[in-house]
This record gives C-alpha cells, sequence and structure tokens, in this order.
C-alpha cells in the first residue's frame, strides 16, 4: 500500500524475513527453525495438517508469541515484534481463525476501537475512510450493523478493511476459508488477488490443498513445526494443477496418497439384520427438527451411510439410537432384541456404541487425564473399580495398552485429553468405544475437522470394524467420504428418509438428486 | 399506626431511602464498570468497608466531610489496587481474592477499630446539608429529595455521565471490548491489562466514596461491619442492570426503599419482629432475582483472566 512498496513491486522487496526461527512449548517443539521470506505482491500460502506449527508461526509475525531462537527481519532490519500493537505498526495485520470482532458492538465501534480512550470515536472520518478503502475492492460494509448480525465472510471482510484501515503492508489470513460457503471462498480469492495487485504482501495459511494450489503465488508446507519444502512462484506457474497438488501431497506425507481413494470392505453374503430401526420418531424442537418413521436395517459387516445437508435430523437420529434422546415412537432392535426403555449404559452393554462428532464437549472430559478418559464409560465397574475405590494400577495398564492399539500420540497417559490434536482425541474415542465387546457402531461426523492423515486412519478403522462383522452406521455430511467406504447410502431430509441407494457406479448422483429433494 | 400516613412520616420515608440508596448506587456503578471491563468484583464490600473506615477516620480527625470522602475513596482505590495486582495481573480467581479481601478489611477495619476507640463509638456531626433552592419547597417530595449533603446529588449526577462514558467515548467501547473479547483489544492495540485495572481501580474509589458516605453521613459513625452487605447488593444491581446505568440507580432507589421501611417501620413501633422487618431488603433481591434474573445477561469474558496467546 506504501509508495515505497508500489514503486518496488515489481523487484518484490521482502517485506519480513524469518531466519531460523524456533518457538518451543512445554512437551513439544511447535516451530523449528524456520526460515521464511515473504514478499510484495505475492499469496505466500503456509500448508500444513493441524499441529503443523503455523498459528505458532502467526502468533509470533503478530506479536502475540515471541521466538525463543532464531530472528525475524522487517524491512531487511532486525526487529523484535513486542506486541500486537507493535506490530500494527510495522504494518502487519492479523486477520485471526477466530474472528477478533467484539460481537456486541457495531462495525463501526469495532473499527474505532484502539483510539485514544479520551478521545472520541471518530465515527465521520471512519465512514470516509472505510469507503475509500472498501469500494476499490468490491466490499460492502455497513457500518451500523452489529457484529453478532453479520455472517462470517462479512465479519472477515470488516477485520480485512480493519487491517487496511492500519495501513497494513502484510496481511496475514490464518485459516480463512474455514468457516466460509464455497461462494465465499471463492470471493476470497478474487479479493486476495486484487490486494496482491495493489502490491501488498498477503499470507494464506490453510490445511486445504486445492486452496493453496489454486490462491497461492508461492507455497510453503509446514509438518510437525519445521518448514519441509517451499515452491517459488516461477516453478508454481510451470506446473498444471494437477501437478502441483501431486508435488504438495509428496511434501507434505512423503507418499502418494489420495484424500478420498474408494475401498468398500468386503462382506460375505447374509441377510440377517444386527442393527434394525422401525418407525423410530422424534418429536421436534424449537431447534432442531424432529425425526418421522426412520426405518432402516444394518447388516453384520454392513457400512450404512447416512447423507444429508448437516442439521436435517442426524443429530437427533444418531443420540435418539444411542439413548441420549427420548423418542416418540418406533423401536430399535440389536440382533433381533429391542432395546428400547434402555438407557445409555444398557444400550453400550449390549454393544451399541456411539461415538459423537462433538469429541471435546460430549465425547471427552477435557481437564481429565487420557487414561480416565478411556474409562469414561466404566467409571464405578470393576475392574477399574473395586468397592468403589479407583484401582490405579488397572486404569493406567489398560490406558497404555489402548494407547499403543491405536497409536494415540500423546506425551503421557496423564496428559489432560483437551491438549491433545483433534485426531488424537478422536482415537481415544474410538478406541474406548470399540475395543471390547462391540456389535453395532454410530459414527457421527467421524472425519469432522481432522487433517489428511487422521481422516485416512480413522476411515481405516471403520473399515476393519465392518470387516469383523460389526454393524456400522455412518452419518457424513461429505459424500465423497460415504462413497468411499458404504455399502448402502440412505439420504436424511427434515428428519425423513428420503430414499436409500446401494452403492454402485452412478450412487453419488442418485444421493445427490435424493439430497435436493429430486426421486433417484 | 396512624403514624404510617402522615405526611411527615412520608417524607422521612423518602429521604431515607435515598439516603440508604446512595452507597448502594455508588456501589452499582462502581462494579457495574468492573464487570463492563470483564472483572467480576466480589472485593467490592471490601473496598466499601475500607472506604468506611478510612472515611470516618479522615473526617473524624480532619473534621471535614469532604476530606473524609477522599480518605473513603482513597481507602476503596487502595484495595482495588490489590485487587488488580491479583486478579488482572497476575491472573488469580477473581472470586477467592474477592471473598479473602472482603473478609480480610472487615476483620482489618474492625480491629483498627477497636485499637483507637477501645468500645467507645464517636459520633461525627450531622452533615451539612445543601437544599436546593425552590425545589425542596416543594411538599413532602422537597425536604425528602431535595435537602440532602452535596455528594447525593454528585453520585446521580454520576449516572448520567457513566452513560456518557458508556455511549459517547473510546474509553466506553475499550471498556466494553475488554469484557466481551480481551483477545480483540489486545489486537487492536490497547493494553487489556490497563483497561481493567484502571475499571478496578474507578470501582475502588466508587466503593470507597459509598462506604464513607454510608459511615459519615447514614450513620454519623463508625463500627464494624457497618456495610453489612451493600457492597454484594451493589453486585447484584450491577448485574440486574444489564450495563445500563440508570437501571442500577432505579434498583438502588428500590433497595433503598426497602431498608428505609426496615427502619421506618420500627421507629413507628410496627408489631412485627425486627428480624423478619430486617429482612426485608433481602427479599427483595431475591424476589428481583427471580422475575430480572434470568433476563441478565453478562459480558462473555467476565472472571476468565486475560491472557495473551492463551488459547
Amino acid at each position: 500500500m506504501t509508495e515505497r512498496t508500489m514503486d518496488r513491486a515489481g523487484t518484490r522487496p521482502a517485506i519480513v524475513t524469518l531466519e531460523g526461527v524456533t518457538k518451543r512449548f512445554p512437551g513439544i517443539v511447535a516451530n523449528d527453525r524456520i526460515d521464511l521470506a515473504i514478499h510484495a505482491g505475492e499469496v505466500h500460502v503456509l500448508l500444513g495438517e493441524n499441529g503443523a506449527g503455523k498459528s505458532t508461526l502467526i502468533g509470533m509475525l503478530s506479536g502475540l508469541q515471541q521466538p525463543d531462537a532464531g530472528r525475524i527481519l522487517v524491512d531487511g532490519a532486525e526487529m523484535a515484534i513486542r506486541s500486537p500493537s507493535h506490530a500494527l505498526s510495522l504494518g502487519i495485520g492479523t486477520v485471526f481463525q477466530h474472528n477478533m470482532l467484539v460481537p456486541s458492538l457495531t462495525v463501526a465501534e469495532n473499527l474505532a476501537l484502539g483510539g485514544r480512550w479520551w478521545q472520541r470515536p471518530a465515527i465521520a472520518e471512519l465512514t470516509q475512510r472505510v469507503a475509500a478503502i472498501a469500494a476499490p475492492l468490491g466490499i460492502e460494509i455497513n457500518l451500523g450493523a452489529r457484529v453478532s448480525e453479520l455472517s462470517l465472510g462479512e465479519q472477515q471482510q470488516v477485520e480485512i478493511v480493519r487491517a487496511l484501515l492500519r495501513d497494513s503492508r502484510l496481511l496475514i489470513l490464518d485459516e480463512a476459508t474455514s468457516m466460509l460457503t464455497p461462494q465465499g471462498i471463492a470471493e476470497l480469492g478474487a479479493l486476495m488477488r486484487r490486494l496482491v495487485e495493489r502490491g501488498l504482501a498477503v499470507v494464506f495459511i490453510t490445511h486445504k490443498l486445492a486452496e493453496a494450489a489454486e490462491f497461492g503465488d508461492r507455497v510453503s508446507v509446514l509438518k510437525l513445526g519445521r518448514k519441509v519444502g517451499e515452491i517459488p512462484p516461477e516453478r508454481l506457474r510451470s506446473l498444471d494443477q494437477a501437478a502441483l497438488v501431486e508435488e504438495i501431497v509428496a511434501m507434505m506425507f512423503g507418499r502418494q496418497a489420495g484424500s478420498a481413494a474408494v475401498m468398500i470392505p468386503p462382506r460375505a453374503a447374509n441377510d440377517d439384520a444386527l442393527l434394525e430401526v422401525r418407525d423410530l420418531a422424534v418429536a421436534r424442537t424449537a431447534d432442531a427438527p424432529g425425526l418421522d418413521a426412520i426405518s432402516f436395517t444394518v447388516g453384520h459387516g454392513e457400512i450404512l451411510g447416512i447423507a444429508g445437508i448437516d442439521g436435517n435430523g442426524q443429530k437427533q437420529l444418531a443420540e435418539a439410537l444411542a439413548g441420549q434422546r427420548a423418542t416418540a415412537g418406533g423401536s430399535v432392535l440389536l440382533a433381533g432384541e429391542a432395546l428400547d426403555g434402555l438407557d445409555v449404559g444398557g444400550r453400550r452393554r449390549r454393544g451399541l456404541r456411539y461415538l459423537t462428532d462433538d469429541r471435546l464437549a460430549e465425547g471427552t472430559v477435557g481437564t481429565f487425564p487420557v487414561s480416565i478418559n478411556y474409562v469414561l464409560k466404566q467409571i464405578g465397574e470393576p475392574p477399574f473399580w473395586r468397592s468403589g475405590v479407583e484401582r490405579t494400577g488397572e486404569i493406567d495398564a489398560r490406558a497404555a495398552e489402548l494407547t499403543r492399539l491405536y497409536d494415540v500420540r500423546t506425551p503421557s497417559i496423564a496428559t489432560p485429553v483437551g491438549r491433545l490434536s483433534g485426531g488424537n482425541i478422536q482415537k481415544v474415542l474410538i478406541a474406548r468405544e470399540l475395543a471390547t465387546g462391540v456389535r453395532a457402531v454410530i459414527f457421527n461426523k467421524p472425519t469432522y475437522g481432522l487433517d489428511l492423515s487422521n481422516t485416512l486412519a480413522t476411515r481405516e478403522r471403520i473399515r476393519e470394524i465392518a470387516s469383523q462383522g460389526m454393524a456400522v452406521l455412518l452419518i457424513s455430511t461429505d459424500l465423497e467420504e460415504l462413497l468411499s467406504m458404504c455399502h448402502r447410502i440412505a439420504v436424511i431430509s427434515q428428519g425423513r428418509l428420503a430414499g436409500t441407494v446401494r452403492n454402485e457406479d452412478s450412487a453419488g448422483e442418485r444421493v445427490g438428486r435424493l439430497m435436493i429433494g429430486l426421486a433417484a | 399506626m396512624d403514624g404510617l400516613l402522615s405526611t411527615s412520616f412520608l417524607a422521612a420515608l423518602l429521604f431515607g431511602a435515598v439516603t440508604a440508596a446512595i452507597p448502594l448506587l455508588l456501589a452499582g456503578l462502581g462494579e457495574q464498570m468492573s464487570e463492563k471491563a470483564g472483572v467480576l468484583n466480589i472485593g467490592i464490600e471490601g473496598m466499601m468497608i475500607a472506604g468506611a473506615y478510612l472515611g470516618f477516620v479522615g473526617a473524624y480527625y480532619s473534621e471535614s466531610f469532604w476530606l473524609g470522602f477522599l480518605a473513603g475513596a482513597a481507602g476503596g482505590v487502595a484495595v482495588a489496587a490489590l485487587m488488580a495486582l491479583l486478579c488482572v495481573r497476575i491472573g488469580l480467581n477473581q472470586i477467592v481474592i474477592g471473598i479473602a479481601l472482603t473478609l480480610g478489611l472487615e476483620g482489618l477495619t474492625a480491629l483498627l477499630h477497636h485499637f483507637q476507640f477501645s468500645r467507645s463509638y464517636p459520633r461525627l456531626p450531622a452533615a451539612a446539608v445543601t437544599p436546593i433552592p425552590l425545589l425542596s419547597d416543594i411538599p413532602v417530595l422537597g425536604p425528602a429529595l431535595f435537602r440532602h449533603h452535596l455528594i447525593v446529588y454528585l453520585a446521580v449526577a454520576a449516572v448520567w455521565v457513566m452513560i456518557w462514558v458508556y455511549r459517547r467515548t473510546q474509553l466506553g467501547l475499550n471498556l466494553q471490548a475488554a469484557g466481551d473479547k480481551p483477545a480483540a483489544l489486545d489486537v487492536a492495540g490497547i493494553d487489556v491489562v490497563r483497561t481493567r485495572t484502571a475499571a478496578v481501580l474507578f470501582t475502588g474509589a466508587m466503593a470507597g466514596l459509598g462506604g464513607a458516605y454510608l459511615a459519615n453521613v447514614g450513620a454519623g459513625l463508625f463500627i464494624p461491619f457497618i456495610t453489612n452487605g451493600a457492597g454484594f447488593l451493589g453486585i447484584v444491581l450491577a448485574m440486574l442492570a444489564r450495563g445500563r446505568p440508570l437501571w442500577v440507580l432505579a434498583g438502588a432507589l428500590i433497595f433503598g426503599g426497602c431498608l428505609s421501611v426496615t427502619t421506618a417501620a420500627q421507629v413507628a413501633g410496627v408489631n412485627i419482629p425486627t428480624d423478619l422487618i430486617q429482612m426485608l431488603p433481602f427479599l427483595a433481591v431475591m424476589a428481583m432475582l427471580v422475575l430480572f434474573g434470568r433476563r441478565a445477561s453478562l459480558p462473555a469474558a467476565l472472571g476468565i483472566p486475560y491472557e495473551r496467546g492463551a488459547r
């Protein structure tokens, strides 16, 4: 934005350079000797999975954290970025993954935050400056609207405009697309292009390959705190999309892996229904649809997918089956025995297991150690408790075994489970629910929010369960996921099953038609 | 019982209501600022009793009510500074520290008073009133509402000052951001710890002033535990007011009215046990909480210490 960078946009000077930057947290090295140069006029993509160290890197650039070793250079001079306000004064503006707007204030008031406390907020002047910045970028900002009334995409635009109001030359967008609709993502991509054309530098952090390939001028790949590769603009331009994705995947995983490889577990022909649901009904509530006449069967070794747009009764179905939600009629049978009237514990003991999509709030107790979380649903039961007394030895032995079997990456079994990454929390849940006595399993969005390698591992685990002869009900909003592993796919729409499709060649299209209300 | 209906009794009742409401108003306005900024200031009862004690001692030795108020406010600020250090800067639990400060200062002031005055309870002369011309001549309402110490009018004026601060100033925005989303304030370049510290110190000043008024004007003397929950009533008022200073004023007048009825009923010799009558203000608290408490909406980050970069 400043004249100087505009003049030299052709030579692309580095605004910020990182040299050997290292940051340690208790138990982990979040960033290990990172070298990075951020140039004006470029969208620099930082790509990496959950826990690769992207957020820590941003924290240091935006003044929230200080590096333990290495140096940060701004315009070629070494500089300690002491605080967020210092970062702003250096021209580094950040749009954080979790937005930094005060929901109870209006847009104008949010933009005015940061003025001297004795001054009156200069709303009139602000209105002019916002118009001057937003109009050329094609952004519309309603200054009078309360932030809590805006969509996430609109909130993000407000934050970008705020960064530009402070004369940022470097704009950092942290996981900016994670909460946007496809339309919003495309708009953000166009906006980033217009920003770099004006001479700004943009750092775009993402864990999605396709976005990196589509939006980036330069791509740096982080893995486990290290920078494992960089694709400079010249190289990036010479590759086509597919070759680029392949190259990035090779950097990220050191192996070629498609995310949605189709592998339907083989299944011995049998017609016995292991899990049977007849005319299940749940009353609707103020904020959730009810269920109406849901009937289906899942056989031994079968994976039945439940497809549908989120919020059409998936959670209600899962909770009604697990016994967590009162039903208004119908029955659930497991191997011919009715489960109606049994509570959560009773159904669990019969072999019906439910893996919630809400891993942190509902699935685990974040402050409890990993070891206790493994036996959370057996509290008070032998061998882990005897006569009401906790047998630490039994619990720890069990925890150590499950940690090994399910490849849970945790510093120790005494670590609070809330400190683990999403993928590892999911592994703890899977270990707890599936280690013993399983007959039928309900998975609700099992790979939601997981990075690629954990997603693949989870899918492999689900296939494994089915090939052992269990019944699997897989609820997912990711159609590719369902198509990659289900035998049959049912579509749920407004609390009813709209139809069931065998997973054959044209299944994707037929499920899609059912989802939008057409006959398959 | 005839006395209950006479005009002079009614005037005394209203006068008492205002006198009882002022400490609650000051405490409520002070607490409101802390809560807006995200600090649940349970220590306000301790700040009030410190203000009551120092306010009384200040006025007693200097023989000036204004120096007394100044000393009271300073006492409140001193306790608030300790609270700000422990809860805002170091980030300790606000509830635990608040209770500790309250209990500690109740004991400390009682002890100091005992050392100084043993078992005697010296009184201050009656505070000078500043009647407002013309208005004070209205029958009943005049003597009830417009013949008070100057600080009463100042306290009521403070309500509108607070409204102006919250609605119109940068400071108001900063305070609200500190309570609703401190990280947003931090990345906007404003120091969250400083903003919250300032809010807590203001609470201390207001609570100290309220305590000094309670001792010097309301009672005319200091007795241990004189605040008797007034600070806690201030917390209730601030929570029910949902950030609006006018509601604090309204609530303070309602509770003040209850306290005044309590006194008046005893003076008038109503044949109800005193213990029951003294429960009235607290029953009013419970009734108001039942009626309005559900709708109380508090700042999102209330009670949570801010740590930069914490997830």
